[in-house]
């Protein structure tokens, strides 16, 4: 909205306009106020006129360099000062400074006798030193009509408050002019019909006993400007205006993932998780962990040094620290490094608008990465589901635009899994969660699975979600003749498996030694044959050997033979 | 402090007169109502408190930081001080009863 603005100047003579400083204020009318004429602000005892004014004032001192003229016709200066000084407003240095005049202007009836014409020259000629002696640019009149009060002959007042008017816009100031609102009329004496550039009118409603002040721009001549109502808030830094209606879906999308803190989660993600500025719905009947995903979805974040913010409707912080540690986890580390706040609300201690202001505040204030609302279903109590709807599209629009991821808890008061939750967002959300109770054998189990993920792929199959001492897990549910097996049937399965296994492998290990004492047997054999081969060798040989050895000894017994016989003949013969 | 001091003053400064009224009127230069509230206070004193009224005629627009310090709104403006209770009265003075009435001339 900011940036479109920004363009409209090369118009001609477009109207200028002065900041008001007041946070949503300069947004919603597209710039501020009119510069150099009156402004009327008007609503009902109470509403927060004096402050607007004030801070308009004040901030016009401080972040314009505009120096101010407060002309209270109510409170005297000093009670003027109290008032504001919870707000850190310094007025008594502002005045020291010579950038604030503030002035009383004391009128009582009893006091004066009109004894004939009379013009308000007195109130000019003051309004004019106080501006002039410190260069005013802003002027506040809180409240004019009380001079109806003060003076009789209405004739002259009327004329004299036109042509008071008229004088301020002669000045170039830009001016703040607060009426009570009247019967009927937006102001008791119509003072509309003289202040008529810009008329805002305040309101505090109080619907099924809690209140809410809201802000709407009745006119603004010369001007584009928002035209509903819009919440605003007064606290310990002011006024702060919330046009938290998004005209347009065109926020940035990133594709990054970030995890959900629960790998087995991640994994039903397409592995990676969700994508950052997406919006995501949990939702289950009670007690199925949906804080407990939360949280760890907090603590995710904080790991991955991303701040964090948790807003809890039902329990305090401290409540869900304790409950958060018995599962394995401490937040309160991440709070102590200022990565990660809670803020413990009771829904009916605000109206939903407001609820969405303190959000808008709180986000503005921590700029964290990931919130998270837990749970969302609360804020029925303080709201139509349509109006809930309507909260939670705005802030889901506000954190889409800020890049933040938003964790939603909602608690589904059935166990028929409905195709819509109570506060019908699931159409909203980017990623829906259920977990649900699943109860069979006489107990009961949680079980998760994913509605919708948009973009990206994820796993259709319902786990198991458990809760341990060392925290969440998901588990595969079994798939038995008897449906989804959880809990103890799916321990049952799981034992029942690591049976059949370890009986096969004492199966299987008994037959490989069959197998070897089997070979063994027949290499025994092997080697008793083979004994026998040497032995009917060894015995074959052996007969080859002694058959040569006596034919050896048969040669050589022939040649000795011989050679005697040839020797006893010789010798014959030499005798 | 200073303001008792400037008060304490005025009072020496009208026992100096040693009047028993003492009025003070507030005009924004010369226009109609201050030049007629003018007139006719100036003939009601006469024609009452020849002698007994000590009247100061103030032009706001030459000393416009008064305005604020007297609480001025309505001009002109007639301040009876003395004697007491200080009254106002608001108007061009054209109003002889109630003017006479407010200077607690008449009942």
């Amino acid at each position: 909205m900011p940036q479109k603005l920004k363009n409209n100047p090369r118009k001609l003579n477009t109207l200028k306009k002065t900041q008001s400083g007041i946070k949503g204020l300069d947004e919603i009318t597209g710039g501020g106020l009119p510069k150099g004429r009156p402004t009327l602000v008007c609503g009902a005892a109470g509403c927060g006129k004096t402050l607007m004014a004030i801070e308009f004032i004040v901030k016009g001192i401080l972040e314009f360099g505009e120096p101010g003229v407060f002309m209270a016709f109510e409170e005297k200066a000093g009670e003027l000062e109290t008032n504001v000084s919870s707000l850190g407003f310094n007025l008594a240095k502002l005045q020291k400074d010579g950038l604030l005049r503030v002035d009383h202007v004391h009128i009582d009836k009893s006091e004066i006798e009109e004894t004939g014409e009379y013009d308000l020259d007195g109130l000019f000629i003051r309004l004019g030193y106080a501006i002039d002696s410190i260069g005013a640019k802003r002027v506040v009149l809180d409240t004019i009509e009380n001079l109806f009060s003060g003076l009789n002959n209405q004739a002259i007042l009327r004329a004299e408050l036109r042509r008071l008017f008229g004088w301020l816009k002669d000045k170039g100031v830009t001016a703040i002019i607060t009426g009570e609102k009247g019967d009927g009329t937006l102001t008791r004496q119509g003072l509309e019909e003289y202040v008529s550039d810009c008329v805002i009118l305040l309101d505090h409603r109080v619907t099924n006993q809690i209140s809410t002040r809201l802000l709407r721009i009745v006119k603004y001549r010369g001007s584009l400007h928002g035209t509903n109502e819009y919440p605003f808030l007064i606290d310990e830094e002011g006024i702060s205006v919330l046009p938290i209606t998004s005209l347009m879906l065109n926020s940035e999308v990133s594709s990054q993932r970030i995890s959900s803190g629960i790998p087995a989660l991640d994994n039903m993600l397409g592995g990676q998780g969700f994508f950052r500025g997406s919006s995501i719905l949990i939702s289950g009947t009670a007690g199925t962990g949906k804080t407990s995903l939360a949280a760890y979805f907090a603590n995710e974040s904080c790991n991955r040094k991303e701040r964090c913010i948790y807003f809890a409707f039902e329990e305090s912080p401290q409540q869900i620290m304790r409950n958060m540690r018995s599962i394995g986890m401490d937040l309160q580390a991440h709070i102590d490094k200022g990565l990660l706040e809670m803020h413990s609300a009771r829904p009916t201690l605000n109206g939903l608008e407001m609820h969405l202001v303190a959000i808008h505040k709180h986000v503005k204030r921590f700029k964290p990465r990931a919130v998270i609302l837990d749970p969302i279903t609360n804020l029925i109590t303080v709201g139509s589901i349509s109006e809930v709807k309507a909260m939670l599209i705005r802030l889901i629009d506000f954190l889409q635009t800020e890049q933040i991821t938003v964790l939603f808890t909602a608690l589904s008061l059935n166990t028929i899994v409905t195709e819509q939750t109570d506060e019908g967002v699931s159409s909203l959300v980017d990623a829906w969660l259920l977990v649900r109770d699943i109860e069979s054998n006489g107990e009961r189990n949680r079980g998760m699975y994913i509605m919708k993920s948009r973009g990206m792929k994820h796993s259709n199959q319902v786990r198991e979600f458990v809760i341990t001492d060392e925290g969440l897990d998901l588990v595969d549910v079994y798939l038995g003749t008897d449906g989804v097996l959880t809990g103890s049937a799916r321990e049952a399965q799981q034992l029942l498996e690591t049976t059949t296994k370890v009986l096969r492998t004492h199966a299987i290990s008994r037959k490989d030694l069959e197998i070897q004492r089997k070979r063994k047997v027949l290499e025994a054999k092997i080697a008793s044959l083979q004994e026998e081969f040497e032995s009917v060798q060894d015995e074959l040989s052996k007969s080859y050997v002694e058959e040569d050895l006596r034919k050896e000894i048969m040669e050589k017994n022939r040649e000795e033979l011989i050679q005697n016989r040839q020797t006893k003949n010789t010798g014959n013969v030499k005798k | 402090m200073q303001k008792s001091e400037e008060h304490a003053g005025r009072k020496e400064h009208s026992q100096q007169h040693g009047k028993e009224y003492v009025l003070r009127l507030y005009i924004t230069g010369a226009t109609p109502n201050s030049i007629r509230a003018l007139t006719n206070i100036k003939e009601l004193c006469e024609a009452h408190l020849q002698g007994r009224y000590y009247l100061e005629i103030i032009d706001v627009y030459q000393q416009a930081d008064i305005a604020e310090k007297e609480q001025l709104i309505a001009l002109p403006l007639l301040i009876k001080k003395t004697p007491l209770p200080e009254k106002r009265l608001i108007g061009d003075l054209s109003d002889t009863e109630k003017v006479l009435k407010g200077l607690g001339l008449k009942l």
